[in-house]
């Protein structure tokens, strides 16, 4: 070290300067003791009366900029006394308030209260504020995330039900209760595809059919409000035209963009953290150490189990910064080896992901293929065939993890980026399901037997295929619930039963439950995908999946609460509320490009639902907007056009490259005033140490000036003579109690001036 | 415990409320709290709750930090730690959602500051690094990843590098740590 950044450090050998430096005007702003009352504390009354003399300064400064805005006084950081002292100080200076002026002021105050009063109602109707609240207490903030983030899907959910129900449902619903001219929607030439027989059952009806139907969606359910098909209205008629398909497509629409700003707004401040952060690591230190302890744990063994994941946490992101310092020094021939490996182990996971899709694809097939042709068989078969889809791709969410958990250990990455990235493939895995799956049905549904299809879709096997669709997203719906609270009510309480009980090895191995936050999250944004895609086919799917959340939100509180122990590796919650909100976002872009294709480019059925008369789903807005007067309609029709696309495209691309520019030069600034500030204090540093020789000078020059006591109090008598005069400066002595390495640097000072 | 003969008067109320960032609940639920550790006695403003008993609050006996947050909140002058009603509501206050971030910091600041020297330094951030992690030796980190912490830490928040980390450097680095907000909470 050199010699002026020896002033701070306290191992080595150069205190006086210590005391120079608690004189600095920065440092005193620091000081928050603003109390006179100084005797009985360690450091001393010197820094007592110090404060007393610069604080004066201080404050007289604070008071200058009367004119500006001060803070309100509970945002000081003071006692309340001195918070009340302050108050009546203020009130005091601008007690020269007018009538008015006063008026204002308590006009302002009440609304405050008023505001502050409503905020204190709304937050008490939280949905499930007491159980979030124990859940925070027994295991911290970053499980709380999780059933926060449940919280929010439920809401969302309900919003989107209640969007459908208000334009879709309701309508419908008025006008078979009441009489008001309706127009049935109709196909412009009835011919052979607006056949449609559904498939409700006639005669006598078995009662495990009945299960069947409710399970599948088929039977009497398909001629519900539950279905696309069901809505076979155009236009009602009372002091208005009310126009259903529009309405629907509308309602679908804005579903989606309210799903997509609400998710925006929600992640919008985690995601300017992540852009301010400009270090790689992982997470910071810092962040772990000051921000690492939950205020808000109440239990005992919560916190003990909190401090073994902290040391735990600790100890891997120290071991995962010597591997980053190993990795980096690995040689060529190494690097050569590694990448081959990974290149390998890469192609190795494609292939599993391919054969996965293949199995999804093949089953589907098959199960359609069964369901066309509607053979009476077991009752038991007859539910598989239907689930087939659900099933296959169910086990290859859970087959697909155990095998990236295995092949990650040999890629040789660091253990955070190895987290990351199972968790990136778990969730392309989970997504990309669902497209599969979608595809393949959009495969059967649009590839007739013969060369061409007459009605643009499979009219013999799907006359309906919206119904279809909407029949299969219920299903998956219900089978994803099914697995849920089986594998709660079959796999958790069971393991924790057996752990608790049998002592053998192999259980002690297998261990409690660890509630494994990624697993559940992507659980639940694969339920919230599979309903944005299957709204628009199954306008009751926002209620079912709202009930199904909040029934998984009871059941994870339970089995969490009796059956798990939190995870060893931790997962923090801010890191957390963006990770869930990714990946939602993903799932909301993946739901809906499926909705995007069909609504404008499949045919949509001739047979049923609100758009018979139309060739696409969106041909109804361009007819709509044909129909509104021309100055509006050749506005619209000027926003939908090319120009008017690639202009604004133009535009926005320049606003992005402004705002990249403008951030890129901000954090140039920024490292410029770092580099300042380290230097200012290196001049601080050197500036003191001259300072420092130049006292020891001064009476070297002059020994008469030595005191009878010891070598300290003179030193510190010279110092300040020459800085500025102290008050008691014999006071001075006490400052030496300050650290305990203090007494050795005496001894060491005292035996430096004797030699 | 003795409703009607300890209620906080309507203009104490609406006076804490002005100078704390609690709630009228919040503040009533304080005083229900507070009277009952005091014992039922009247008069609950000025008389003083010792540290002992504030410790056995469910929401601070888990917390390692519990001896600090008495002593830094403690108005009194014989700095045992023990609080007033007023010192109990500044501590919710700065603990409570709506608290701003520079009060959190500020008070963080203080409470991690062992030796109340008005720096963090090499000493105090070894004893909180080991209030975190545990006090006992199976669950302390070894002297040289000690040394490694401490120096990463300071890395990262001592900005004119002397060696300690002053308050502005810590205001700093808590702006910039997302998990602060939200770890840094109690709700009674």
């Amino acid at each position: 070290m050199d010699a002026p950044d020896a002033v701070f450090f306290p191992d080595r050998r150069a205190p006086a300067s210590h005391l120079l430096l608690e004189q600095l005007p920065s440092y005193q702003s620091l000081l928050y003791r603003r109390k006179s009352s100084s005797s009985g504390r360690r450091q001393g009354s010197g820094r007592g009366r110090q404060p007393s003399i610069n604080s004066g300064k201080w404050a007289e400064q604070k008071t200058v900029h009367s004119g500006e805005e001060l803070k309100p006084v509970r945002e000081l950081p003071k006692s309340m006394q001195e918070k009340r002292q302050e108050k009546q100080q203020r009130l005091q200076q601008g007690g020269a308030l007018t009538g008015w002026g006063l008026w204002r002021l308590n006009v302002h105050r009440s609304l405050k209260r008023l505001k502050e009063d409503g905020m204190d109602v709304l937050s008490s109707l939280q949905l499930w504020r007491a159980d979030i609240h124990l859940i925070e207490g027994m295991f911290g903030t970053g499980i709380l995330s999780y059933f926060s983030f449940l919280r929010f899907l439920v809401l969302l959910n309900f919003i989107m039900f209640l969007l459908m129900f208000v334009f879709v449902m309701l309508p419908m619903i008025i006008t078979s209760h009441s009489a008001h001219n309706v127009t049935y929607s109709s196909s412009s030439n009835v011919s052979v595809c607006s056949e449609y027989l559904g498939s409700s059952r006639q005669g006598l009806v078995v009662f495990h059919e009945h299960i069947t139907d409710l399970l599948s969606g088929t039977g009497f359910l398909e001629h519900t409000y539950l279905f696309y098909g069901y809505y076979k209205l155009e236009f009602i008629h009372s002091h208005f035209t009310y126009n259903l398909p529009l309405a629907y497509l509308l309602a679908t629409v804005t579903y989606l963009l309210l799903s997509l700003v609400w998710i925006v707004k929600r992640s919008a401040a985690g995601f300017k953290r992540k852009l301010i952060q400009d270090e790689d690591r992982f997470q910071s230190f810092c962040n772990k150490v000051f921000a690492g302890w939950d205020f808000c744990i109440t239990n005992e063994n919560a916190a003990r189990l909190k401090r073994s994941s902290l040391l735990y946490e600790l100890k891997m992101d120290l071991e995962e910064e010597r591997i980053k310092r190993k990795m980096a020094n690995r040689t060529r021939g190494e690097k050569c080896r590694i990448y081959a490996l990974r290149a390998a182990l890469n192609l190795f996971v494609m292939a599993v992901l391919v054969a996965c899709f293949y199995c999804i694809y093949e089953a589907t097939v098959f199960s359609q293929r069964k369901q066309a042709e509607d053979q009476k068989s077991n009752f038991l078969l007859e539910l598989v065939v239907e689930y087939l889809p659900s099933i296959v791709i169910t086990l290859a969410n859970f087959i697909t993890p155990l095998i990236f958990n295995l092949i990650i250990n040999f890629e040789d990455y660091s253990p955070a980026f190895e987290i990351r990235f199972t968790l990136m493939r778990c969730v392309f895995m989970r997504l990309a399901s669902i497209g599969v799956l979608l595809f393949s049905l959009w495969d059967q549904i649009t590839s007739c037997r013969n060369s061409g299809c007459p009605c643009g879709y499979n009219h013999q096997l799907y006359p309906c295929w919206e119904t279809h669709i909407g029949q299969e997203m219920y299903k998956l719906v219900i089978f994803d619930f099914l697995i849920i609270a089986a594998v709660i009510i079959f796999v958790e309480f069971p393991r924790k039963i057996i752990v608790n009980y049998c002592d053998c090895g192999l259980v002690k191995w297998w261990g409690q439950q660890e509630f494994a936050i990624p697993q559940n999250v992507l659980e639940i944004v694969y339920g919230q995908t599979i309903c944005w895609i299957g709204t628009f086919y199954c306008p009751l799917l926002p209620a079912i999946n709202t009930v199904k959340y909040i029934l998984v939100f009871y059941l994870k509180k339970v089995s969490l609460v009796t059956n798990c122990r939190p995870a060893t590796r931790p997962f923090r919650a801010s890191s957390s509320n963006f990770f869930f909100l990714v990946v939602l976002l993903i799932g909301l872009a993946l739901a809906s490009v499926p909705v995007i294709v069909s609504i404008a480019e499949i045919r949509s059925s001739r047979a049923c639902g609100p758009f018979m008369s139309y060739n696409t789903s969106w041909e109804v807005v361009p007819r709509v907007v044909s129909q509104l007067p021309p100055s509006l309609c050749s506005f619209l029709q000027a926003l939908a056009s090319e120009a008017f696309a690639v202009s604004f495209f133009v535009i926005t691309c320049l606003g992005m490259f402004y705002v990249i520019a403008l951030a890129g030069a901000h954090k140039r600034v920024i490292e410029h005033l770092r580099d300042q500030l380290a230097m200012e204090g290196h001049d601080k540093r050197f500036l003191i140490q001259k300072l420092c020789q130049a006292q020891q000078a001064v009476y070297a020059h002059s020994p008469e000036r030595r005191p009878p006591r010891g070598f300290r109090g003179n030193r510190y008598k010279a110092g300040m003579y020459l800085v500025e005069p102290l008050v008691e400066l014999e006071m001075q002595v006490t400052v030496a109690t300050r650290s305990s390495l203090y007494p050795s640097q005496r001894v060491t000072a005292v035996t430096s001036s004797a030699s | 415990m003795g409703g009607t003969s300890s209620k906080l008067p309507k203009d104490l109320l609406s006076e804490y409320q002005e100078l704390t960032f609690l709630t009228k609940q919040e503040i009533l639920l304080a005083h229900k709290i507070f009277s009952e550790l005091q014992g039922g006695e009247n008069g609950p403003y000025s008389s003083r709750v010792s540290m002992q008993k504030i410790l056995t609050l469910p929401e601070l006996k888990a917390n390692p930090f519990r001896k600090r947050l008495c002593h830094v909140f403690s108005t009194s002058d014989m700095k045992d730690g023990s609080l007033n009603f007023e010192d109990f509501l500044d501590l919710l206050s700065a603990f409570s959602d709506t608290a701003t971030l520079e009060i959190k910091s500020h008070y963080a600041f203080r409470i991690f500051d062992f030796d109340d020297d008005g720096t963090l330094d090499a000493r105090d951030l070894e004893k909180l690094v080991n209030c975190l992690t545990g006090e006992t030796d199976d669950t302390r980190l070894t002297a040289e990843e000690m040394r490694q912490l401490i120096s990463n830490i300071l890395e990262e928040s001592d900005i004119d590098k002397d060696g300690t980390v002053n308050l502005s450097e810590f205001q700093h680095v808590i702006s910039r740590s997302p998990d602060f907000v939200s770890s840094f909470k109690i709700v009674l």
